[in-house]
């Protein structure tokens, strides 16, 4: 268990360099960075000083690792447009993305689960039909134009909900719904399918016989073994956030970390594009290095392979 | 030794073994797939105007409204059913090349990881776990900062996400295979590796390839939509769904079939190879189901 936590993290650190590596180079890739700063009224000798300020004189390896020296130590540089530090930028926003996120996993874990168990105990009836169809369409819909007919249907038509924007707690409703319906749809047909697989074993068919309320055989036993592997789900889900709260928070002004990092690639803000794009990079390789030594954990099999 | 018996059954007895034959087809599924892939190859032909033709008179015309524009215009005039149709086009090519390649990649890399073992087999294994799941829109994104915006960015964005799925699932099929009778006498009577790979192992990870392929290329057109939404793929005004659904965006409570069509094509172009590729998961190779 030691072994595979050790190599898993070393991976995960890997992981995490190439990237910044990517990041790193994005900045030399798209043109010279002192030109971009200076502008075409600069002289050579304004370049030259500016190229000095900023280490670009030195060798790149040089530069990349003084550049990750900084970023250890959460200094990603200050913003071009707004000259406030991107770090500071970065964190202003996440309140924002992390209350989406949750809520939109709150949504998953106690929409999904339930739905899915209804399916599965009444089976083949129109409930399970209609839990199926909600599935379904969660996966194949895409959530750009979910977003878009539901501002239309709830915000334009019917004038019941706010459609952009951050405040009272309706503002959430939209959002989160959006971004909580891949996972809410996944969790539906995982919960079903091993509910299936659970109500058709032995344990439950005798507890059964032993004449328990029905109620409590589906509850105390059958849901008890179901849900292992819809909480793994969870964890791939929370990784499966990160794509799509970029679409949400765009499509409702959300003003969270999604927002910021488009915005900043659209306006070639360096220091907050960095500074977002690893912030979302490490919390995406935190997230699977925690769920994978978990699930190693649940399951001793893997620790083996 | 009896003979065998050979009786003409009539028509009625072969269209039931047809029917019988066919009745688990996904034919709904099979439609949808058909008409898109139809449309991707004939768009000229099929599509009544010039999709990108801009015309103000005809502008925000409602679907039904005008027989020369069944399914309406957009802000700009331009014919909304040649836009769906060369939007398919554009749909089918990009997730063709970006899959393709993902899979060719993935393939080579699972053969001679799965046939070799060794370091090259944990280096390829390792790699594939780091990519495996990473966001494939962080990943268009960093693209974009590197390379700008553009088609190619959906491409490598997607075979980045997808490669290691293959690599996985075929090095998988590989070991089980490379220690079967006919490969240990192949090698017995002295034929190359690549050879060994290519003739007698490849052929028989063939039904695992295009079961994955065709889990993945509803998620594959899911993203190409999502990154050209974003302005992260195709230019601005180009005939793809994700665009038009753009396009459609500001102005929705006037022009609401502008964001609609596009979006109802997605949904039912995903949700018919999603189907298919669950038909054909469970015809072909039922050890791939999952929970």
């Amino acid at each position: 268990m030691q072994r595979y936590i050790l190599v898993r993290l070393g991976q995960a650190l890997i992981t995490l360099l190439i990237l910044s590596l990517a990041v790193f180079l994005s900045s030399h890739l798209t043109g010279d960075p002192g030109q971009h700063l200076l502008g075409p009224e600069g002289t050579k000798a304004d370049y030259e000083q500016l190229r000095v300020n900023l280490g670009l004189d030195k060798p790149l390896p040089v530069q990349y690792a003084i550049f990750l020296g900084k970023v250890v130590r959460g200094d990603f540089g200050k913003s071009f447009l707004t000259g406030k530090s991107a770090r500071e930028m970065l964190v202003a926003r996440l309140p924002a993305t992390l209350q989406l996120a949750g809520a939109a996993i709150a949504l998953t874990i106690l929409v999904g689960i339930p739905l899915g168990v209804l399916s599965a105990v009444k089976r083949d009836t129109i409930l399970d039909m209609l839990g199926k169809l909600f599935a379904v369409l969660g996966i194949a819909a895409p959530s750009f134009w979910v977003a878009i007919m539901l501002i239309l249907l709830f915000g334009a038509i019917l004038g019941w909900l706010p459609t952009f924007g951050k405040g009272s707690p309706s503002h959430f409703i939209l959002p989160a719904f959006v971004l909580g319906w891949g996972g809410m749809a996944g969790m539906v047909r995982l919960t079903r399918s091993s509910m299936l697989e659970v109500l058709d074993s032995e344990y439950v068919k005798f507890a059964r016989i032993k004449g328990l309320p029905e109620r409590w055989v589906i509850y105390k036993h059958a849901l008890k073994n179901a849900i292992i592997p819809a909480l793994t789900f969870g964890g791939l889900t929370l990784a499966g956030l990160l794509n799509g709260s970029v679409v949400v928070e765009v499509i409702f002004a959300w003003p969270g970390v999604g927002l910021l990092m488009l915005d900043a690639i659209d306006r070639r803000d360096f220091a907050v594009v960095q500074a977002t794009v690893l912030a979302a990079g490490f919390f995406y390789i935190a997230v699977a290095l925690i769920v994978d030594i978990l699930y190693a954990y649940v399951n001793p099999r893997i620790r083996y392979d | 030794m009896a003979a065998p018996v050979l009786i003409n059954r009539g028509p009625v007895a072969w269209i039931q073994d047809v029917r019988r034959r066919t009745a688990s087809l996904p034919w709904i599924s099979l439609t949808i797939v058909g008409i898109l892939l139809v449309c991707a190859a004939f768009a000229p032909l099929l599509a009544p105007h010039d999709p990108t033709l801009i015309s103000m008179l005809d502008a925000k015309q409602a679907p039904f409204e005008d027989s020369s524009y069944i399914l309406g215009t957009d802000v700009m005039g331009r014919d909304m059913l040649s836009r769906l149709i060369y939007g398919a086009r554009t749909s089918v090519l990009i997730s063709m090349v970006a899959l393709g390649s993902g899979a060719l990649v993935g393939t080579l890399l699972g053969l001679i990881a799965g046939y070799r073992g060794g370091w090259f087999d944990s280096l390829a294994m390792r790699a594939a776990d780091a990519t495996m799941g990473f966001p494939s829109i962080l990943i268009a994104m960093i693209l974009v900062i590197m390379l700008g915006a553009g088609i190619e960015n959906i491409i490598i964005a997607v075979v980045l996400t997808v490669w290691a799925r293959y690599a996985r699932m075929i090095r998988g099929e590989v070991l089980s295979v490379k220690e079967l009778d006919f490969v240990t006498l192949a090698k017995i009577a002295g034929v190359s590796s690549p050879v060994i790979i290519a003739r007698h192992v490849f052929p028989n990870t063939v039904n695992t390839l295009m079961v994955i392929t065709s889990l993945h290329v509803g998620q594959v057109i899911l993203l190409e939509a999502s990154l050209s939404f974003l302005g992260l793929g195709l230019p601005v005004g180009a005939a793809a769904w994700g665009i038009m659904v753009a396009e459609g965006r500001a102005v929705i409570l006037n022009v609401w079939w502008l964001s609609l069509l596009p979006g109802l094509a997605i949904t039912a172009v995903v949700l018919a190879f999603n189907f298919f590729g669950d038909w054909l998961r469970d015809a072909l190779d039922p050890k791939l189901r999952r929970a």
